[in-house]
């Protein structure tokens, strides 16, 4: 789960780090009463899940409560990379004199969190990764012990940072502390500022949940907003289906995060381009695949379904009987293939026998005719 | 004949009580799995499909031999159970849960790295199963036909649809390993290359990955190197976006690391042939085994 730079800081701020002043507003007029109780200059940074707000304007300074008014109302609305913008953080400006970049990922590397820190802070640190892997300084956390107060003084110093080095690795185990504190599967500070008096605080701020371990933590779940999500994948994780929404035309409904990922594949080296990923999960019964075919097509931008099912505890003829209920409802408005083996194809094939579905046994002949009939019918365009 | 199980291989199963763990008991017992012990808290004393169940790995440990351990609990509670195991001295344990929190698996493979003799394999994965001999996981038994090629792979539908295909073909596998779709596992490629390397009765080694992180890039090193067998891949996700989760907690592109376009590449500089379709891991195999 993704939080907003705000919901970050409030995290931030619970383990100790310094975060600037300042509030979440939904309205011109809460801008401006957080403004005022700042009490100095502002910033007004839009809160939308997508990256580059500044570039897209939606990141202005304000010099009083009246601008922060003013500057709330031009971004309150505004479209950023499709995301309407519902919500802004006003924060107290920083007077930036150095701005650092530190953050933790999960590395499969070294099967643990790897501390990144670079002098090349307030830019996009994958820009960096790629373009001067070596301004970045990497270190790997032992998971059990933690980021201990030397090694993050190390780490800084190696990573060249200026400024005071105490109050530098204070904040990166800051954010260490509340990366494990709250099953973060991501978290950065970017930038990490060192102002002109010499305060290290923490200007900008980046945590993505892990999604498993929320269950721990019940408090989080308040920063969940169902409304920034796509509506199919809200209604998808109901059913506990793992669901992705993705820019084609070809429903693609699967038993396996690993088949349904070839299905994708599969539909594009066909000529398709896939509208969704979804993986009923294993052992499914007809009335998970009745839910996953309706969801599929409830999304506008699906203009054909492919079902592809290898039946090892997920017997065939349960998917078939699901398909069947939706084709008896007159849910089954698009044209549909199914690619089933394994176990019980048999008794899937006596049930489908005379139905208006395509059974095929591969899940390449199944996705070629699938995408020949929807592509000649014009549902490419 | 194999790596890591074979028809000797005494499993103990933790969690045997509960519905899963009975209910796969039950299917590896047909299939011939020596399975001589079950471990649940506080059901000692139980008898579930003929094996005895004891309240502890350590308990089950003091009355039998064991090699091997699966373990079947809720994945909130199954980095606690991997522990147990590991701490009881269990040299080989698989998990198969899906959706632990990360921080417990690296904490979990950690801890386990410093235990020498203790292997885990997952979590989230099907387990693994030498055809004909043992079947220490959740696949479905049919699938699988007992050969000469070996195979490694992060997803278990996959496997099962490789084996089938092979079987299909008349190609069998002398074991077959799900080492799971999680970021942070305990086997990966390059633990089980070398292994199937020295196995006397493994011809070729099937690889199927995906995209996130690189594992695959790091077997493909290793193999240029070291493998002395023939090796193909498979390399699922070519086409999932960036930044998205495919189903698989590892399954994530995260800036320019673990794209496909990468894997692909190392494949390529190993000179590892990766079949585009399942369907090609078939003809590979074959043209490789000169079959």
């Amino acid at each position: 789960m993704k939080l907003h730079e705000y919901q970050a800081k409030e995290l931030l701020a619970r383990f100790g780090v310094p975060v600037p002043a300042g509030k979440v507003a939904f309205t011109p007029e809460e801008a401006k009463a957080i403004a005022v109780s700042v009490g100095k200059m502002t910033v007004i940074k839009a809160q939308v899940h997508v990256g580059g707000r500044g570039k897209a304007g939606g990141v202005k300074l304000a010099k009083d409560a009246n601008e922060a008014f003013d500057r709330a109302s031009d971004i309150l609305g505004m479209d950023i990379k499709g995301l309407t913008v519902k919500k802004v953080l006003v924060a107290e400006a920083v007077d930036i004199a150095k701005e650092y970049y530190c953050g933790l990922i999960v590395d499969r590397n070294v099967q643990s969190y790897t501390l990144m820190v670079s002098k090349e802070g307030g830019v996009d640190i994958e820009e960096v990764a790629a373009n001067n892997p070596d301004a970045i300084t990497r270190f790997a956390i032992d998971p059990i012990r933690g980021l201990r107060p030397f090694e993050a003084r190390e780490v800084a110093l190696k990573a060249g940072l200026e400024g005071n080095i105490n109050k530098i690795a204070s904040m990166m185990v800051g954010l260490w502390n509340t990366c494990v504190g709250v099953d973060a599967s991501l978290a950065e500070i970017n930038p990490l500022v060192v102002t002109t008096a010499g305060d290290i605080i923490a200007a900008d701020a980046k945590i993505d949940l892990d999604d498993n371990a929320l269950s721990r933590h019940p408090e989080l779940m308040a920063y969940r907003e169902l409304e920034a999500e796509h509506p199919l994948e809200v209604e998808a994780s109901a059913f506990g289906f793992a669901y992705v929404k993705l820019d084609g035309y070809i429903g693609v409904i699967g038993n396996g995060a690993g088949l349904v990922m070839t299905s994708l594949d599969v539909v594009a080296r066909v000529g398709g381009k896939a509208a969704n990923f979804l993986d009923i999960g294993g052992g499914a019964k007809a009335d998970i695949v009745y839910n996953a075919v309706k969801l599929v097509l409830k999304d506008p931008d699906v203009k054909g379904v492919l079902i592809n099912i290898f039946g090892g505890i997920t017997r065939a003829d349960e998917v078939a009987k699901g398909v069947i209920r939706c084709l008896e409802e007159g849910i089954l408005t698009k044209p549909v293939a199914m690619r089933v083996a394994g176990t019980a194809v048999e008794e899937a094939h006596v049930l489908l026998e005379g139905k208006p579905i395509n059974i095929y046994p591969t899940m390449m002949q199944a996705a070629t005719s699938l995408v020949n009939e929807v592509n000649a019918a014009g549902g490419k365009a | 004949m194999s790596i890591l199980v074979n028809k000797e291989t005494r499993v103990l199963v933790q969690g045997i009580t509960g519905r899963e763990g009975a209910f796969h008991t039950e299917k590896m017992l047909e299939y011939g799995t020596k399975i001589v012990a079950g471990s649940t808290p506080g059901k000692g004393g139980q008898v579930v499909q003929g094996i005895p169940v004891y309240n502890s790995v350590t308990e089950a440990r003091a009355k039998h031999e064991i090699d091997a351990s699966i373990i079947f609990v809720p994945p909130a509670a199954a980095p606690d159970a991997t522990l147990e195991a590991a701490h009881a001295g269990v040299p080989l344990i698989i998990n198969i849960a899906e959706g632990m929190p990360v921080l417990d698996m690296m904490r979990v493979v950690k801890e386990i790295k410093s235990l020498p003799g203790v292997r885990l394999i997952g979590g989230n994965c099907p387990g693994l199963i030498t055809p004909g001999e043992c079947k220490l996981g959740i696949m479905p038994a049919s699938t699988f036909k007992a050969g000469r090629v070996g195979m490694i792979s992060r997803s278990g539908t996959l496997t099962y649809e490789a084996s089938a295909m092979l079987a299909a073909a008349g190609i069998g596998c002398s074991t077959v390993v799900g080492i799971g779709g999680d970021p942070i596992i305990g086997t990966t490629f390059i633990d089980l290359l070398p292994m199937f390397n020295e196995d006397p009765d493994t011809d070729a080694v099937v690889m199927i990955g995906e995209i996130g992180g690189a594992d695959e890039e790091m077997a493909a090193e290793w193999i240029s190197k070291h493998m002395k067998k023939p090796v193909i891949a498979f390399i699922s996700g070519r086409t999932a976006p960036k930044g998205k989760r495919m189903g698989h907690a590892g399954a994530l592109i995260m800036g320019n690391v673990g794209t496909a376009e990468s894997k692909l590449e190392a494949m390529a500089k190993a000179n590892v042939p990766v079949a585009d379709t399942m369907d090609q891991i078939v003809e590979l195999t074959k043209k490789t085994l000169g079959l």
